[in-house]
């Protein structure tokens, strides 16, 4: 038999330390729902949404019931829709984010990703299509998330995307400004997007895709927290052990959801994503782990260290506890969504210069992070353009989730509820960038070699 | 199929009866248990084999956990793999 003190550990986890399982999110290709009438388009994207997912949330709720985990969200997440509806006769895009916003409903999933366009290296005339559509398609859905890349690696930065997607992020924040620009919080602009992000508001199903996949999301900073409270003082090589088997057990319960969750479905399992996913809850932070290393106040100085040791124990520990490891894989820094960075944030100490620098070293980027409603789209776009270098010059998936909160300044708090938690608003620096922005173009390539 | 049954609550006569007789009733075989009393609280874990279950696992699981509620104990019924996964390589 197993030993106690292992099971009562692992029921620990789940009652008093916030282990859970994020996401179980069904990746489906919508490539065979292409038509030129977008009425038919619709019907045939509705269709095969509702039919591959109709089991999706029960089977989650079985399994949560089984093993005695909870599953805190089933997702879909769909081909890009500006290559799904490139052929469709139509300026907008909105019928479609509609139609995703419905199969949602049907199937009982709280988000659908993949209103989505890859323009790294140039935008077709469906990507603006889906683009320009991406405020109104915002405002009139509650499920939908929406993802541009506008950079990678190997294709530099597209400087016009850039900076259309700040008048873009404006918009959309007016259009939503009934509540508070929340339709922000479901629109992210990336560099390196990966193609089997579980996690929202990126997932979309890429096209290197099979047709239907299962991809899961770990989650866990309560229960790494918890193992470093007990090695208070001890040198980082302890630290970083700790995390690393604290990481492990975490991956494997995911593999084992992930496993039996895509049996049962009968769709290949895709990946599990290694990431530490906060939430708002007390006891489920990031910025609490950092702290737990020894700072005052996440975002003073050695943060950016101490999430860099972090981040990478995380990957350490996970990779060998499942045998795909995919999506964006990281410690998640948020900070509407997470209780210690809110803290952080207020009292001034973390700022948006330090975040970015900390999305140096993790996942993702500037997350959840709302500015004055005043900002202007040149100064978004410029945000954008810093956070897509580092992704690009770094190889590494970075991406900008920013809430321009309407008619909201510095000391407002824009309130989200529930996982998306409450964003303090923050400070951007006032000097213009109009002209930087305005130049457009391409941000070339950055060479692979000379690395310094 | 192996389940991991943990129970905890106050100490009092006819736990183990009560549990096991529970688990018969759901044609549940019990292959192990471990149990103490600590500061008169009554922790007991069981291995029990549930292929032969007569309703679905979710149902097992709901069906102890309010027979543990009328009884005045958390009853809690999880499928061992979960342990395994996260303790065993």
């Amino acid at each position: 038999m197993l030993n106690r003190n292992d099971i009562l550990q692992t029921q620990d986890m789940i009652d008093k330390r916030h282990l859970d399982i994020r996401t179980i999110t069904m990746g489906i290709s919508l490539l065979d729902c292409c038509d030129p009438d977008l009425s038919v388009c619709c019907a045939k994207i509705y269709k095969k949404i509702t039919t591959c997912a109709k089991d999706l949330v029960k089977v989650g709720e079985d399994i949560e019931r089984e093993f005695g985990i909870p599953i805190v969200n089933k997702r879909i997440s769909v081909t890009p829709i500006s290559i799904v509806a490139g052929s469709c006769d139509t300026d907008s895009y909105v019928e479609i984010a509609r139609t995703l916003d419905a199969a949602a409903a049907t199937c009982g999933v709280n988000f659908i990703g993949g209103f989505s366009a890859l323009v790294q290296k140039g935008a077709t005339t469906g990507d603006w299509k889906l683009i320009r559509s991406i405020p109104q398609a915002m405002a009139a859905t509650e499920r939908v998330c929406a993802s541009v890349n506008v950079g990678s690696t190997k294709a530099g930065i597209n400087m016009d995307a850039v900076a259309e997607m700040g008048r873009i992020i404006k918009k959309t924040a007016e259009l939503t400004a009934d509540n508070q620009g929340l339709g922000c919080a479901k629109v992210v602009v990336f560099a390196n997007a990966v193609e089997d992000n579980p996690f929202m508001a990126g997932a979309f199903h890429g096209v290197g895709e099979p047709e239907c996949v299962l991809n899961v999301g770990v989650s866990g900073p309560g229960v790494v927290y918890h193992a470093l409270q007990g090695i208070k003082g001890q040198p980082f090589d302890v630290v970083a052990e700790t995390i690393k088997k604290t990481a492990f057990q975490i991956t494997r319960m995911g593999q084992l959801v992930g496993m039996e969750a895509s049996r049962r479905l009968g769709i290949p399992f895709g990946i599990v994503d290694l990431s530490l996913a906060p939430t708002p809850a007390v006891g489920d932070s990031v910025a609490r782990i950092l702290e737990e290393m020894g700072l005052e106040i996440c975002g003073t100085h050695g943060t950016t260290a101490a999430l860099a040791l972090l981040n990478d124990a995380v990957k350490k520990g996970g990779v060998m506890a499942s045998n795909h490891v995919g999506g964006l894989s990281g410690a998640f820094i948020p900070v509407s969504e997470d209780e210690g960075m809110i803290a952080a944030a207020e009292s001034g100490t973390l700022v948006l210069d330090k975040l970015e620098a900390m999305t140096c070293v993790c996942s993702v980027g500037l997350d959840m992070i709302a500015v004055p409603g005043d900002t202007s789209a040149a100064t978004i776009s410029a945000i954008i353009a810093d956070e897509a270098a580092i992704g690009m010059v770094n190889s590494k998936t970075t991406a900008v989730r920013i809430i321009p909160a309407p008619g909201m300044g510095v000391g407002d708090r824009v309130e989200m509820g529930g996982l998306l938690g409450s964003a303090p608003v923050m400070p951007v620096h006032e000097p213009a960038s109009e002209a930087f922005i305005a130049r457009g173009g391409r941000i070339p390539a950055p060479l692979q070699s000379l690395k310094n | 199929m192996k389940a991991i049954v943990t129970v905890v609550g106050k100490d009092r006569v006819g736990i183990i009866a009560g549990v096991c007789t529970a688990l018969a009733n759901y044609n549940v075989n019990v292959l192990d248990i471990s149990q103490t009393v600590m500061q008169g609280y009554f922790t007991m874990m069981m291995a029990a084999e549930v292929s032969m279950c007569n309703v679905p696992l979710g149902e097992l699981v709901t069906g102890m956990e309010k027979i543990g509620k009328e009884m005045g104990l958390s009853i809690r019924v999880q499928r061992e793999d979960i342990f395994e996964a996260m303790h065993r390589i």
